[in-house]
């Protein structure tokens, strides 16, 4: 439920952002880290911002879930 | 990397060698719960390093009694329920949130959603199923601000939120616990910084280490733990510093702080934890589902024959409750802990071909 996304600020007004996650574009909040600004790298946690990050560990991240997705997709062939 | 987790595994045995006995070290956070079997760090730990699942997933630790005053919302003609999804399958007395078959629950990714169908829909009073730890609750605060601000008197919180150093105080309270130390959510964490776990060590002389969930980080911070016990000491520290700072995120400390306060709530297996859980200020009581259908108090209630409440203490691992995988299975859940995909005993029956080798 803690789960949480790291993701680049591509559009954003007032506290409403556009993130991009691996490809995937969403609306978040930024109400809880005003601080931000376009460009930015987030921790996205059921739609809000809740830390900023560096650049290269949400690059590790990001790897991780593609590697995950990866297994996954392996996974589903297996057994498919 | 293979160097860091060499260097890891060899601090751990020589930490082993020293302490000379089992060292028990609890994870209090569901994403760590699944990152540790998904991984399968268990069994490249040193045999005498004994992980616990403890009280991280929020679905988990939310008491029965909660659970049927949303089923009671739910079957109100006059309701919508605003819920995350990994609350729909929690089994109540009267079936879960899916089994209702009811249109009026909806699953939201966001609390802002809640407010949207607030706005969207006058005649129903929305009640948002909050349920979560720290790092969930500015979001329901978030929500509860906008509301108010746009005079939306038709939506309202059911608080489950739960506070997870009152939990930890309470588990070592427990004069029969069997914990070492603490391995700290690091989401939570984000929020409340790492400074928020002194009192534990101070009061407990217990370390407790916050770490992230790339495995490399969990190995890392279960070795800081060995080093720390073979060194006699207890320090509370980090090794997520790029994402958690030691006094946390102070915006959302101030808004959870501005609209809830703990009070004395009831947590499944752990009874009622003072301060363990947070309710709305008397400030924004309109917007408190309890108070706009007058329920007193959530009942304390457990399901029959579910031992949840054990496992969420680490007083026994899911395979020692016998319904586990005969009678308790994901498709078909007795207890949260089978339920919530971060839960241990959804974990360990996932993983369940390499339990054998699970300690």
């Amino acid at each position: 439920m803690c789960l949480a996304v790291p993701a680049r600020i591509v559009e954003l007004e007032d506290d409403n952002a556009v993130v991009d996650a691996m490809g995937n574009r969403y609306s978040i909040r930024t109400t809880l880290t005003p601080e931000v600004v376009l460009g930015d790298i987030v921790l996205v946690h059921a739609g809000f911002a809740i830390a900023t990050l560096d650049e290269e560990e949400a690059k590790e991240t990001w790897a991780l879930f593609a590697e995950l997705e990866q297994f996954k997709n392996t996974q589903d062939k297996l057994s498919g | 990397m293979l160097t860091r987790i060499c260097q890891a595994q060899a601090l751990m045995e020589s930490a082993c060698d020293a302490v000379g006995r089992q060292i028990n070290i609890m994870e209090v956070c569901g994403t760590h719960t699944v990152s540790i079997f998904r991984n399968g760090i268990r069994p490249t730990l040193p045999k005498s390093v004994k992980l616990l699942s403890g009280p991280g997933c929020p679905v988990c630790v939310t008491d029965q009694g909660y659970i049927d005053v949303t089923l009671d919302l739910a079957l109100r003609d006059d309701t919508i329920i605003a819920t995350y999804g990994d609350m729909i399958r929690v089994p109540g007395k009267a079936g879960s949130l899916e089994t209702l078959n009811r249109k009026n629950v909806k699953i939201i990714m966001s609390t802002i959603d809640a407010v949207d169908l607030a706005r969207q829909n006058p005649d129903k009073t929305v009640v948002l199923i909050a349920v979560g730890f720290e790092t969930t609750t500015p979001a329901t605060a978030v929500a509860v601000k906008q509301a108010a601000a746009e005079n939306l008197t038709n939506f309202c919180v059911l608080s489950g939120h739960k506070l997870v150093i009152p939990a930890m105080n309470a588990l070592l309270s427990d004069k029969n616990n069997k914990i070492d130390a603490f391995l700290c959510p690091g989401h939570v964490s984000v929020i409340i910084g790492s400074d928020a776990y002194e009192p534990i060590v101070r009061d407990f002389n217990r370390p407790c280490v916050v770490a992230g969930f790339e495995p490399m980080q969990i190995i890392e911070g279960i070795a800081e733990i060995c080093r720390q016990i073979a060194k006699g000491t207890a320090e509370n520290g980090s090794i997520y510093e790029v994402a958690v700072t030691a006094k946390g995120n102070a915006t959302a400390q101030r808004i959870v702080a501005e609209y809830f306060e703990p009070y004395d709530g009831y947590w499944r297996g752990l009874g009622k934890i003072p301060g363990g859980t947070l309710r709305l200020v008397d400030e924004y009581s309109q917007f408190d589902a309890m108070k706009r259908f007058n329920i007193d108090e959530i009942p304390a209630e457990e399901l029959g024959g579910c031992k949840c409440g054990e496992v969420l203490c680490g007083l026994i691992d899911p395979p020692d409750c016998p319904k586990f995988e005969t009678k308790c299975t994901p498709d078909s859940p007795v207890g949260p802990c089978m339920v919530s995909s971060e839960g241990a005993c959804s974990a360990w029956y996932k993983y369940g071909r390499r339990r054998k080798q699970n300690k």
